[in-house]
């Protein structure tokens, strides 16, 4: 099993030469900004997860409508399903397999494998125990879990990138301080925090609830930055903008940040997938979003004992939490891979085949 | 000394924060304000003077805090919960089952996914690589709650009426040998016929072994029996000292067989050893029964460079210990199923032990206790080892690009002691790190976990708490956490320096 293992781990030298021109090749004359944008955009996976989330965002937010703030004072655009989460339909009693009630009418498949036609029906996921619209409810909770992971996403990456670019640049007693503020946090479980603050917070709608748990969730993303301050600030360019008379400013904002900003980017994508799946296990353990309002953690939480007899009032909201948390981690991916730099991309045989024709080319020309 | 200060300052710190934010999150006697009960209100100046809720926060922490400094003169006080219950006591029901849960997940996610984390370093940009990244992001964006569901129905439920009635139908064999053969044909890798005979052999094989334990009723009557044993061990053996030493090493070879040997000729005596009373007392005997031949025979064989010939003898002692544990279990099993309490339904899907099980039997009780431990143990590790799987790929391929392992190639030596020797090594020091903090999103995620499975452990004890808002309650097991966060943390350092020669030079 040890033996052959040379060709996948190591290429030889003579192609490391030529798979390094290829690569050379299509980076000349290209900044920095541009090389990352093109080396995301080949990564298929990252692409398709991109543009899947952007489909589901849109398919969500536009389904149901904004509604923000809290009870007392809503914020109200209506969207294009005929059913919010506060309407209350009749209870389908039958048409439903084994004598269940409220099933889905989503039918995808064509009439020539299970006979019916294609539809999409009056209640595609079927409703739940009192009628309400199970597509509307789901539609509300994926809307509760991107706003929740864009709002922990945005503070927490400003005040990780804030405290860590403090204490990475000016170290010293300012960094010993912060950075036992961090352990501080650190060494309390993430879900124990946000279950405290959720118990405070969740009844004043879901964007209060995110803004006290990124509060909270900065802590890894400012060890890291942290990090790369510490190494970018002993750099040479830094040394000779320090030379040449920057202020303390201009160097952390033109020189330094610029070459971070790959380690921000990820940390943060990591951080928003992580926050979904957070405030989904808050609102199951009851501490995060609470009835009337909906989660897809809370919808969950309240239906999972009736997943041997009506299984599609489960499947849904999982299947959104795991879509949208799958293409976050997906874009993350592709980001590391495109802000690597010593990441080289994969060269294909046919790339090796065509470089190699195009050199004999140009050695008979010559 | 001075990481022992930083410790107790980062102690100091969080349980500060997780005080304050406790005494804010909402008013403990809101329920007694509001009711008519004619006694409320001296309830309510009772409670406001043992819980010194007239004292604000930040201060009232000092109270707490004067309880837990008395530990050092041996007066421990984390005060009371709102019912009166000592909290010291509850913790100390609860801590020894969250142990156990989150232990075995982190030792379980530990070693399988540094092991496959690896193979795909090894098999970079192959679909064995590809279909394991997938896999792992998967397990990123999986809820643990509702996959926690999902393995209650299908798992427990499942393969529980598949035990009631162990028949082995075809699609099973055929479906489980398909993946046994894609398996392995991916991990073994290589030319397009040998993998293609990779895939005929191991579905060919699995297929028969399923057909055969069917045929032998193995599922309603398993166990190894001398036979298997000895086969296993001499297997391990000689895996193991390919993976250490490699098979040329003939001496480091001899002397792991021997340990192999020992199993099988101490089989039928430790029968009757298991069956006594003190199985603690036994069992702690017999591993040092082994420990000691393992270190014994590897220096009979080995007269110089005696290092790697123990350590193979030792990992070998520990695979046979465990095969003759399984084994045990595995022959307790008829008898466990028949039981009343179980009743021919052994994946449990609640609770950490039977209670109608009657005590007394030990390899009864230790094959309840593990049978329910199996769900939230797969429920917990999956995630976790996910990201093990990741990291220990980024490590190694790191690792791998490493001049020195250039050198070590260029000078001749083989795969084997490169990867197991130079590379692996090296794999495991940005790995630590990773654990520390692994293992306190596993206490986090224990919380949810717990409460699945109807656990009484930390975490029912946490959620009890906040929804009582019992700060004493709150603080004890968040004081137990970070503790246990920080021995993470101090573990980690030491392995570090274990692991990493230069760190201990730079001291």
């Amino acid at each position: 099993m040890f033996k052959k293992k040379n060709q996948s781990v190591e290429p030889t030298t003579a192609t490391t030469e030529g798979e390094n021109a290829i690569a050379n090749k299509e980076i000349e004359g290209l900044s920095q900004g541009q090389i990352v944008r093109r080396r995301f955009v080949r990564h298929r996976a990252a692409m398709i997860a991109l543009f899947s989330l952007i489909g589901i965002s849109l398919f969500v937010f536009t389904a149901s409508g904004l509604h923000l703030g809290s009870e007392k004072h809503p914020i109200t655009v209506a969207g294009w399903w005929h059913y919010s989460i506060t309407d209350l339909p009749e209870l389908a009693m039958d048409g439903c397999p084994d004598g269940t009630v409220g099933c889905p009418t989503l039918d995808l498949l064509p009439p020539f494998i299970d006979g019916t036609g294609m539809q999409i029906g009056d209640h595609p996921f079927g409703q739940d125990d009192i009628g309400r619209d199970y597509f509307a409810l789901v539609m509300r909770g994926a809307q509760q879990s991107i706003m929740v992971m864009v709002i922990i996403g945005l503070i927490g990456g400003l005040i990780g990138t804030v405290v860590g670019a403090i204490s990475g640049f000016f170290r010293g007693w300012v960094d010993a301080i912060l950075m036992r503020f961090t352990d501080f946090i650190i060494t309390i479980p993430f879900i124990m925090v946000g279950a405290v603050v959720g118990f405070k917070y969740g009844n004043l709608g879901v964007v209060v609830l995110a803004l006290m748990l990124g509060l909270f969730s900065w802590t890894g993303l400012a060890r890291l930055v942290r990090g790369e301050f510490l190494t970018l600030r002993t750099r040479e360019f830094v040394d000779a903008a320090r030379v040449a008379g920057a202020s303390n400013a201009r160097i952390v904002f033109k020189h330094i940040l610029p070459n971070a900003v790959g380690v921000i980017i990820v940390s943060v994508t990591l951080l928003m997938s992580g926050a979904i799946l957070t405030e989904s296990a808050l609102s199951y353990l009851g501490f995060g979003v609470v009835a009337p309002d909906v989660s897809l953690g809370l919808l969950i939480s309240q239906y999972q004992d009736s997943f041997t007899t009506r299984p599609w009032l489960f499947w849904y909201p999982g299947l959104f939490i795991i879509s949208i948390a799958l293409c976050v981690n997906f874009i993350g991916d592709g980001l590391r891979d495109a802000f690597d730099p010593r990441q080289k991309r994969r060269i294909t045989k046919k790339e090796r085949e065509q470089a190699r024709v195009a050199k004999r080319e140009s050695k008979a020309t010559a | 000394m001075r990481r022992l200060g930083t410790m107790l300052i980062v102690l100091f710190g969080s349980t500060f924060i997780v005080f304050n934010l406790g005494a804010n999150m909402g008013d403990p006697l809101e329920a007694l304000r509001i009711s008519q009960d004619p006694k409320a209100h001296q309830l309510i100046l009772v409670m406001t003077r043992e819980l010194h809720l007239d004292v604000p926060s930040p201060i009232r922490y000092f109270y707490w805090l004067r309880g837990v400094l008395a530990g050092f003169v041996g007066q421990l006080d984390l005060g009371r919960t709102r019912d009166g219950l000592d909290v010291i006591a509850q913790l100390g029901d609860a801590i020894p089952t969250s142990i156990r849960l989150v232990a075995l997940a982190t030792l379980l996610a530990i070693v399988l996914g540094i092991s496959i984390g690896i193979v795909t370093a090894l098999r970079q940009y192959s679909r064995f690589d590809y279909a394991v990244t997938f896999y792992a992001f998967l397990c990123f964006s999986l809820p643990v709650f509702w996959f926690a569901v999902l393995l209650k129905q299908f798992l427990a439920i499942g393969f529980n009426n598949f035990l009631a009635n162990p028949e082995v139908t075809t699609p099973w064999v055929i479906g489980l040998s398909l993946i046994s053969g894609v398996f392995w044909a991916a991990v073994i890798g290589g030319s397009r016929a040998r993998v293609w005979s990779i895939f005929g052999i191991s579905a060919g094989s699995t297929a028969g072994i399923i057909i055969l334990m069917g045929a032998v009723q193995w599922f309603t009557n398993p166990g190894l029996g001398i036979a298997l044993v000895g086969l296993f061990s001499i297997g391990a053996a000689v895996a193991i000292t390919q993976l250490s030493t490699g098979l040329s090493n003939r001496r480091t070879l001899y002397s792991a067989l021997s340990v192999a040997g020992l199993g099988i000729v101490l089989y039928y005596p430790l029968q009757w050893v298991a069956d006594q009373k003190h199985h603690f007392q036994n069992g702690l005997l017999v591993a040092a029964l082994f420990a000691a031949f393992a270190v014994a025979i590897s220096f009979v064989f080995n007269k110089i460079d005696r290092g790697p010939a123990v350590r193979t003898s030792v990992i070998t002692a520990v695979i046979v210990l465990l095969l003759l544990f399984v084994d045990k279990l595995m022959q307790t099993w008829p008898g466990y199923m028949a039981t009343d309490a179980v009743n021919y339904r052994p994946v449990p899907t609640v609770g950490q032990v039977n209670d109608l099980l009657e005590p007394g039997n030990f390899w009864n009780s230790t094959l309840d206790t593990l049978m329910h431990l199996v769900l939230p143990t797969i429920a917990l590790a999956i995630i976790s080892f996910a990201g093990y799987v990741r990291y220990a790929r980024g490590s190694l391929l790191e690792v791998l690009n490493q001049d020195y392992i250039r050198t070590a190639r260029a000078k001749g030596l083989t795969e084997r002691t490169v990867i197991m020797r130079h590379a692996f090594r090296n794999t495991l020091i940005p790995l630590t790190t990773i654990m520390v903090s692994d293992i306190v999103g596993i206490i986090g995620g224990a919380v949810i976990t717990e409460s699945i499975f109807g656990w009484i452990g930390m975490g029912s004890l946490f959620r009890g708490a906040l929804n009582s808002l019992d700060l004493n309650m709150l603080m004890g097991i968040s004081l137990v956490t970070a503790s246990l966060a920080m021995i993470a943390n101090l573990l980690a350092d030491l392995l570090y320096s274990a692991l990493d020669p230069r760190i201990r030079a730079g001291k």
